[in-house]
């Protein structure tokens, strides 16, 4: 390989500042701020503000309402991850099969995650409303039980995380049929040969062979989850019934911007920030040692 | 540069993109502008634009250039933003609840100042005394009353028939309510009694003040910021205790926060329904049914009667205005306070006419007698006879006087960091709808929350 050697010592600076003036002024500068913000007790308007050190920290640590809120996004995250990838996957396996109509099929499959959060979350508050939903009006042709999520935590809990995958869907499917169509058809057709049914040949080969994009979009959807999940939770349930769907991400907007809490919004989010930094750290850590790279 | 299209549409994007901010105080025609800032959707918004450009057209000085920010919390968070970069508007609607943080924001021009420095007399008598109260400190007025309302009691006149009810008669007690409730499930004309909305604002607040039962220490909170909430008294555990009961009977159906439940009431699941009297337009276009309205229920001796308490928002003057600009704000604030202003927006909107003698002018003609519906949230809030005078055809009706004074439990609420306090009592309140906490543990958590709440707002808003 050639080796590229610059003649002027400022021109490598040059070419990656454009990239690193995105980052600082929208991650590191953002990042800077909040932490600033975590360390103070500032009025809504700014005019009175009072250096109150870990004081916003103290509070939240000993606050069981935040760990609710914790355990909340580890359970939504969990589901949300859980569902979208392997889904996907099911999904996207099906997709590559030697189907008519095969294009139509894997364009449908890629639609929603066009959908921005918040429509997603309207979409789904028309079907599943237990006041003017269309499903709950149907089923309760069928069963007396009442879907009433509005009252009953874990529903909404389903409820969210089934619609925040649903969103996330199209994406994590583009991703495996990207992957199943590049596994070689002689290793499968070898496996054939050697008399492995469809699923012995899924388990052996193929999940093995697309474990980089597994792990790749665990990481991915994890981080979504924790971060931009925001919107479905906001038109669905604003974190209720009783703070049962309340994820982190919520619970920061709303005691920032709806309450005015700048300082315990500001902490919030630097532990959000190390949580997930934390988080995708161990996946690194522990998970990429069982991912096959080719 | 030649002016073109193109530069004619570019500088509109401009403007529009910097909410017309970088334009000058002083627009095109020479007038002083003047930017309002507000929250108000479809119908209402459209109502607000009006308002303005009634305002824009009596006089030739200044233009009021209303601007729609997104929803309450999202209109105060932008005029706080822009008030921390000196770009905030001259006027910016606040709800209620917003209603502390304003006053202890240093940031207000209070509207009584305004208008004493500006020379410009408002009879503050003649406003209803429940509405100036909520918004008033040591008895001066900060903001202009705008959009008021009031929760009232609305109910289904075919389910009533269907269930042998008379139509005519709504309960006026809770006791009503139940006996009603039961003929109604029993008879099959509805699948459940009745929902409420808002169910912090109708079911607790106003509860509180409707039966003269304090909500909080301190008058409420008017008396100081060391405040404590005290909705897990008797008072609370029982009506609070007694709709988690009836929600286990199909008695009381709860449908959800804000106006999320106003479905059951017009698909007709539920046949009586406390919500906000500002409803009433809406249900007027929606609902397919023979409807009515009537004061909230109530439960009766040994409780006292008081007034409801108001909801809504009004409007804010925000410091750091040129004087010519300030007087401008002040003859747009006087001008929609006026009588033929507060009629037009009670009619339009159905949000309550603030002043008395707009109620009076309403009534003589014959306002009430049409609409006796938008009768009731006046009837509730000045302790009128609760029906609309009828047959005063050719006769003069008796002037209006409040009969009804607002009590220090019924004149409001003002809590700092109140809409989390809203949201920590709805949480609650859904816990024990739905069997997770006794009524007295749930209301017990509300009150501890609140009042840590409370207590981090008294300390950020040290003096």
């Amino acid at each position: 390989m050639r080796r590229t050697v610059f003649r002027s010592p400022w021109l490598p600076y040059l070419l990656v500042a454009p990239q690193m003036a995105v980052t600082i002024v929208f991650f590191f500068w953002p990042a800077l701020k909040s932490l600033q913000l975590s360390l103070y007790r500032t009025s809504p308007f700014g005019d009175k503000s009072t250096f109150v050190g870990l004081e916003n920290f103290a509070t939240l640590v000993a606050d069981p309402d935040y760990y609710r809120s914790v355990g909340n996004s580890l359970v939504f995250a969990a589901g949300v991850t859980g569902l979208s990838v392997l889904v996907a996957l099911v999904a996207a396996g099906l997709a590559t099969q030697k189907i008519r109509g095969l294009t139509f099929y894997r364009t449908m499959l890629l639609w929603p995650y066009g959908i921005a959060p918040a429509v997603a979350g309207i979409i789904f508050l028309f079907i599943f409303h237990p006041a003017y939903g269309v499903l709950p009006y149907f089923l309760s042709f069928v069963t007396a039980y009442e879907f009433n999520w509005l009252l009953k935590g874990w529903i909404a809990m389903v409820l969210v995380i089934v619609s925040t995958a649903w969103t996330h869907l199209g994406y994590n499917i583009a991703f495996y049929i990207a992957g199943l169509l590049a596994i070689p058809g002689s290793v499968l057709e070898a496996a054939d040969v050697d008399g492995a049914g469809p699923i012995r040949r899924f388990v052996a080969i193929v999940f093995p062979l697309v474990s980089p994009i597994t792990f790749y979009l665990v990481v991915l959807n994890m981080v979504f989850a924790f971060f931009e999940s925001f919107g479905v939770i906001d038109a669905v349930t604003k974190g209720g019934p009783g703070n049962a769907t309340e994820i982190m991400v919520f619970k920061l907007y709303k005691d920032g911007f709806i309450g005015l809490n700048l300082g315990s919004s500001g902490a919030q989010s630097v532990i959000l920030m190390a949580l997930v930094i934390g988080l995708t750290m161990i996946q690194f850590r522990y998970a990429e040692s069982k991912v096959t790279y080719r | 540069m030649p002016f073109t299209l193109r530069t004619l549409l570019s500088t509109a994007l401009v403007i529009a993109l910097t909410g017309g901010l970088l334009t000058s105080p002083v627009g095109a025609q020479g007038k002083t502008e003047i930017h309002f800032w507000h929250a108000m959707t479809g119908q209402l918004g459209e109502a607000v634009d009006d308002l303005a450009r009634q305002f824009n057209a009596s006089q030739g000085q200044y233009e009021v250039k209303p601007l729609r920010k997104g929803t309450y919390p999202e209109t105060l968070t932008a005029a706080i933003a822009a008030y921390r970069q000196k770009s905030h508007p001259h006027i910016v609607q606040v709800f209620d609840v917003g209603t502390q943080t304003m006053m202890l924001s240093g940031a207000v021009y209070p509207v009584y100042e305004l208008m004493k420095e500006h020379g410009i007399a408002v009879d503050w008598k003649d406003f209803i005394a429940p509405v100036v109260g909520f918004y008033s400190k040591d008895g001066n007025l900060y903001s202009m009353p705008f959009n008021s309302s009031t929760p009232i009691f609305y109910y289904n006149k075919d389910a009533f028939e269907k269930a042998g009810l008379n139509p005519a008669k709504p309960p006026l007690t809770w006791k009503d309510v139940e006996a009603y409730s039961k003929k109604i499930l029993a008879s099959g004309a509805a699948k459940c009694g009745f929902s409420t909305g808002w169910p912090s604002w109708t079911m607790v607040e106003n509860m509180h003040a409707w039966h003269d039962q304090p909500f909080a220490t301190k008058r409420n909170g008017f008396d100081g910021l060391d405040v404590e909430l005290l909705i897990n008294r008797e008072f609370g555990v029982k009506h609070i205790g007694q709709l988690a009961a009836w929600q286990k009977d199909g008695i009381y159906s709860y449908g959800g926060r804000q106006g999320a439940a106003d479905p059951k009431f017009v698909n007709g699941d539920c046949a009586m329904y406390i919500q906000s009297s500002a409803l009433i337009g809406g249900f007027t276009r929606g609902v397919k049914f023979q409807w009515g309205t009537s004061t909230l229920p109530h439960w009766g001796a040994p409780y006292k009667q008081a007034t409801s308490i108001i909801g809504g928002a009004t409007l804010w003057v925000l410091k750091g205005k040129s004087p010519a600009e300030n007087k401008g704000t002040a003859q747009f604030l006087k001008f929609i306070s006026d009588t033929p202003q507060q009629m037009w927006w009670h009619v339009n909107t159905g949000y309550l006419a603030i002043s008395n003698s707009a109620v009076r002018n309403l009534e003589e003609g014959y306002h009430f007698v049409r609409n006796p519906n938008q009768y009731t949230a006046f009837a509730q809030l000045t302790g009128l006879p609760p029906k609309a005078p009828s047959g005063m055809a050719g006769k003069k009706p008796a002037p209006v006087k409040s009969e009804r004074i607002a009590t220090p439990n019924s004149q409001g609420i003002r809590l700092g960091n109140f809409v989390q306090i809203r949201d920590v009592i709805e949480a609650e309140l859904e816990n024990i709808f739905a069997g997770k906490k006794t009524t007295k543990q749930g209301l017990d958590d509300a009150v501890a929350k609140s009042n840590q709440l409370l207590k981090e707002f008294a300390a950020a808003n040290k003096p």
